[in-house]
């Protein structure tokens, strides 16, 4: 009986699931968020792993992913502009990260103010990067090549400043701004300014430990809990303001995926916030990598330059004809990603307390990662600071998780390759689809 | 009755969502040159696809009967197999090979492991006889011509033992002179008994050379035509077969017409080769367009049009750029580079649209507000709204067929594709517009809806140069025309006075060297 109206009623589901599927169109959300996708694949897998459950998700390991990762978002930043150009990419961030660094070290070692030093390092990471920059736009000599020089170059100088020694920092200061240690936290000024706040925080307190836990509860960052909860207001009121604005103008659009995307992303945020909150709280470096996450979002969709960008990887000549000066375009895009790996630098220097004549050996590589996993075009043109980020954490998650689980250290650079490899081959071929 | 070579028995081809082709029959007889056409979209490509096997068996419906036998091609190389071979639109040959090398890319002589190269060349400078070609086939193709580089892809396909050869749109990017000579060629391949189709968008062509017209609209074969008889078909019949109405008028009338003072001036003009400097492409112009002026320059391929305006475009082309140039009235002195020149309001609409035209990876809405970019920014920070409207005004204005201007520009026609550049230039609010070969390319439909879009423009005040290589557009459209060949303008003339004779005469002459 059972059987008989199970398979009557086969054909009929399997048109309503084609009819779903093209109603709510599923082949192209898969298409589209292909990489979000796996980055919460990874992390489920990461967090149901028999014996580790839910060790990647702990406070203290969501931090240090930040930590460990934040040179990459910011190199990806500036890689992303480059390849944006035309799959142009810069080989010399590694080595141009290492020599910034080690300059502004020796300097502070050295007494120079520490304000004074992070000056000539974001300065000297611009100058090389206009210098590379001017080789590429002005001289046509191949990015590739340019910064491959760049890459020996400034590896060497690295070592001449330091004579191949490690320079060690003292400078508190500079270490609480831009570091990842202990003191490296924006400090829970709203609960340190009332004692009446402050008393809430205790294990008697029922109604808060119910919220957060027994053991977090003493420590509960509440500043961090509530800037992450005022950015989650701000960013709801400009998604519906968003919204409305479009519908005013009659711009197509899905409301019910929209919402439902912001519900999302303000989930993840207050899921975010309140894991930071619970160890340590907001971290130093967080702060920088939002402010260039933020700025650089800005750039590539709002204004004049970042269109620029797309539009000389998409078609250089006709940009140029459209009165564009192409060649300043990737003068910028190189200026600027020696900028950011001069910030880079700063906050490599600070993470590890001082400089060794090998740090940021192969950060080029992970930038570069970063971005194609996070679909940008490997001919220029596509690519958006979003998927960036997305492609940044899926390795980091997956570096992490590999340290969590165990994995062979010598397997973990394979694993990332295959990662890598895949997910490109994901995205040509969801591209190929289409047509 | 000759005997049927081909025959493709209702063939229904679907991408997902579009019916490409619905239920086609298509008949070839052996030794006879068939002409398909139809508007961009029809489905012609498809069926050659279709024919020649890139899209595999199983993947349409109906049959494929050659030489009486049902085929399931897999791929090219079956089809090929069989002498049925396919000339692409866009040649398919690498410029830092030779000739030779190329012929057989592929489908190398010898082993795989150890290329024959004397069969090579001496087989590829045979086919090349056969094509009329005396170029050796150790030259590079580089450093051969376009209409040079079209006859060894014909060389190309007799040396894989074409008995069916398919040519599509073999004469789109050659002038007047090579598309006669590959023409005749076909001709007399049609006499040593070789089968051919072609693909056009030029109907003189189609009925100069065809015997039979098969007109395809809308993924539907309409009607054949019998090219045999002694008067050949006329284009009016075709059209009226293409577009399924009859078309009386194919340039639209521009009513109250006012021409102002002079806009532009341009006097001895001239322009070098980039990279040869010696070598004068434009030599001694001198010019000037009205306000409300429709100026058009008729001149074969290569005959400098293009570099001209390139050149009057803020220097985009050439080197040594002598000659003085007048906006208003006032000498100018345009700096190097477009963004001077669009400040002087002039606007170059390019003859590539592709290639120089848009970024096919960018929405329709990015490519309209790209060359004008500050008009709808405040501090070099964009005002998407603003954007978006504009996008949306001039895609109501120019009726540019798409769900929305969101859309990306390379998933458009080229008709539509077409709009969205003139949409670009007309956005930049130029006084001049420079349009170089607005209609290449597109289907009659477009084509006139383009024509009033140019009337418009005059009307508006603007000042338009027309460059085409089309003769009846040039008289469709212009109230002026120059004569251009060779770099130099060897005739001037009021519309009303030139006829396609008058001008052809006048191009010989000067070709004669007189």
């Amino acid at each position: 009986m059972m059987m008989s109206e199970n398979v009557k009623k086969a054909p009929g589901f399997k048109q309503n699931m084609t009819g779903f599927m093209q109603k709510y169109r599923v082949g192209a959300f898969f298409q589209k968020y292909t990489m979000l996708i796996a980055l919460v694949a990874v992390t489920v897998v990461f967090t149901c792993w028999p014996g580790k459950e839910g060790l990647i998700l702990l406070p203290p390991n969501i931090t240090g992913l930040i930590a460990e990762n934040a040179y990459v978002f910011v190199l990806a930043t500036g890689m992303l502009m480059c390849i944006l150009t035309g799959g142009n990419i810069d080989l010399s961030v590694g080595s141009v990260v290492c020599f910034a660094g080690a300059v502004g070290c020796t300097m502070m070692a050295s007494g120079v103010n520490m304000w004074v030093a992070v000056v000539v390092m974001l300065g000297i990471g611009l100058l090389i990067g206009a210098f590379q920059g001017f080789w590429i736009a002005k001289l046509h000599v191949p990015a590739f090549i340019a910064t491959l020089a760049g890459m020996y170059a400034f590896r060497g100088f690295t070592n001449v400043v330091m004579n191949g020694l490690r320079v060690d920092i003292t400078n508190e200061t500079f270490l609480n701004v831009f570091g990842t240690g202990k003191g490296s936290y924006i400090p829970d000024f709203i609960r340190n300014s009332s004692e009446a706040i402050n008393g809430w925080f205790t294990k008697d307190n029922t109604a808060l430990v119910g919220l957060i836990g027994e053991n977090y509860i003493t420590k509960f960052n509440l500043t961090c809990m509530v800037f992450g909860l005022a950015a989650v207001i701000i960013f709801i009121l400009m998604r519906v303001r968003k919204i409305l604005i479009q519908r005013r103008l009659g711009i197509s659009q899905s409301i019910p995926g929209q919402i439902v995307s912001m519900v999302l992303i303000a989930a993840v945020m207050i899921w975010l916030s309140f894991q930071l909150s619970c160890y340590r709280g907001l971290p130093m470096v967080l702060v920088w990598i939002g402010l260039v996450l933020g700025i650089y979002q800005y750039v590539t969709t709002k204004t004049a330059m970042g269109r620029h960008l797309y539009a000389v990887g998409g078609n250089e000549k006709a940009t140029a004809l459209s009165g564009v000066k192409t060649r300043n375009v990737y003068w910028f895009a190189y200026a600027n990603i020696g900028l950011l790996a001069g910030l880079a630098g700063i906050l490599t220097a600070a993470r590890g307390k001082g400089i060794d004549p090998t740090y940021g050996e192969g950060y080029e590589m992970d930038a570069i990662a970063a971005c194609f996993i996070g679909g940008a075009s490997a001919y220029g043109g596509t690519g958006k600071v979003s998927g960036m980020i997305i492609g940044a954490l899926l390795m980091g998650v997956i570096n992490k998780g590999m340290i969590i689980i165990g994995v062979d250290a010598n397997f973990q650079k394979v694993v990332k390759g295959i990662v890598l490899l895949l997910a490109v081959m994901f995205d040509v071929m969801s591209k190929r689809q289409k047509r | 009755m000759a005997k049927i070579l081909l025959e493709m028995k209702n063939i229904t081809k679907e991408f997902p969502g579009v019916k490409a082709l619905d239920d086609v029959n298509f008949k070839v007889e052996e030794g006879e040159i068939h002409a398909l056409v139809g508007e961009n979209g029809a489905g012609k490509s498809t069926l050659m696809n279709v024919l020649s096997g890139i899209y595999p068996y199983g993947t349409y419906e109906g049959d494929i009967v050659y030489e009486g036998q049902v085929c399931k091609f897999h791929n090219i190389k079956d089809s090929e197999k069989l002498g049925i071979v396919i000339i692409h639109q866009e040649l398919a040959l690498v410029p830092e090979m030779t000739i030779g090398e190329n012929m057989y890319l592929g489908n190398e002589c010898g082993h795989k492991f150890s290329i024959d190269w004397n069969k090579t060349y001496s087989e590829a400078d045979k086919y090349l006889k056969m094509v009329g070609l005396s170029e050796s086939s150790k030259t590079l193709i580089k450093d051969i011509g376009t209409g040079k580089q079209q006859l060894v892809e014909i060389a190309k396909a007799l040396a894989k033992q074409a008995k069916l050869l398919i040519l599509d749109e073999p004469t789109s990017s050659l002038n007047e002179e090579d598309s006669r000579a590959l023409l005749d060629l076909m001709l007399s391949f049609k006499k040593q008994g070789m089968t051919m189709i072609i693909i056009s968008h030029k109907l003189n062509e189609v009925s100069y050379v065809a015997d039979t017209i098969t007109v395809v609209r809308d993924g539907a074969t309409i009607e054949t035509i019998d090219n045999h008889g002694t008067e050949p078909v006329s284009e009016e019949r075709i059209i009226k077969g293409m577009v399924g109405r009859e078309m009386t008028n194919r340039f639209p009338r521009r009513e109250d017409v006012v021409i102002g003072d002079t806009m532009l001036e341009v006097s001895d003009w001239t322009v070098h080769h980039p990279l040869y400097p010696e070598r004068k492409v434009v030599d001694g112009v001198s010019m000037y367009v009205r306000k409300g002026e429709v100026v058009g320059i008729y001149g074969l391929m290569g005959a400098g049009r293009t570099e001209l305006a390139m050149s009057i475009f803020g220097h985009t082309y050439g080197t040594n750029i002598s000659g003085s140039m007048k906006i208003k009235g006032k000498a100018v002195k345009v700096k190097k580079g477009a963004d001077d020149a669009i400040k002087h309001g002039i606007a170059y609409v390019t003859e590539d649209r592709k290639g120089n035209g848009l970024v096919l990876s960018q929405s329709i809405k990015v490519n309209t507000s790209l060359a004008h970019l500050d008009a709808i920014s405040k501090h070099m920070v964009i005002d998407s709204d603003k954007e978006y409207a504009v996008a949306e005004e001039y895609r109501r204005k120019l009726k540019t067929k798409t769900p929305s201007v969101e859309q990306l520009v390379g998933n458009l026609s080229g008709g539509n594709q077409q709009k969205v550049l003139l949409a670009k230039w007309m956005f930049a609010e130029p006084d001049i517009m420079l349009l170089d070969e607005p209609t290449r390319g597109i289907d009659v439909g477009a084509k006139y809806e383009i024509y009033c879009i140019i009337n418009d423009l005059a009307a508006a005040g603007k000042s338009v140069v027309l460059i085409s290589s089309e003769l009846p557009e040039v008289l469709g459209m212009s109230d002026r025309i120059y004569i251009m060949n060779e770099g130099k303008f060897v005739g001037e003339m009021k519309a009303e006075d030139a006829t396609q004779e008058k001008i052809m005469a006048i191009i010989l002459k000067s070709g004669r060297g007189e």
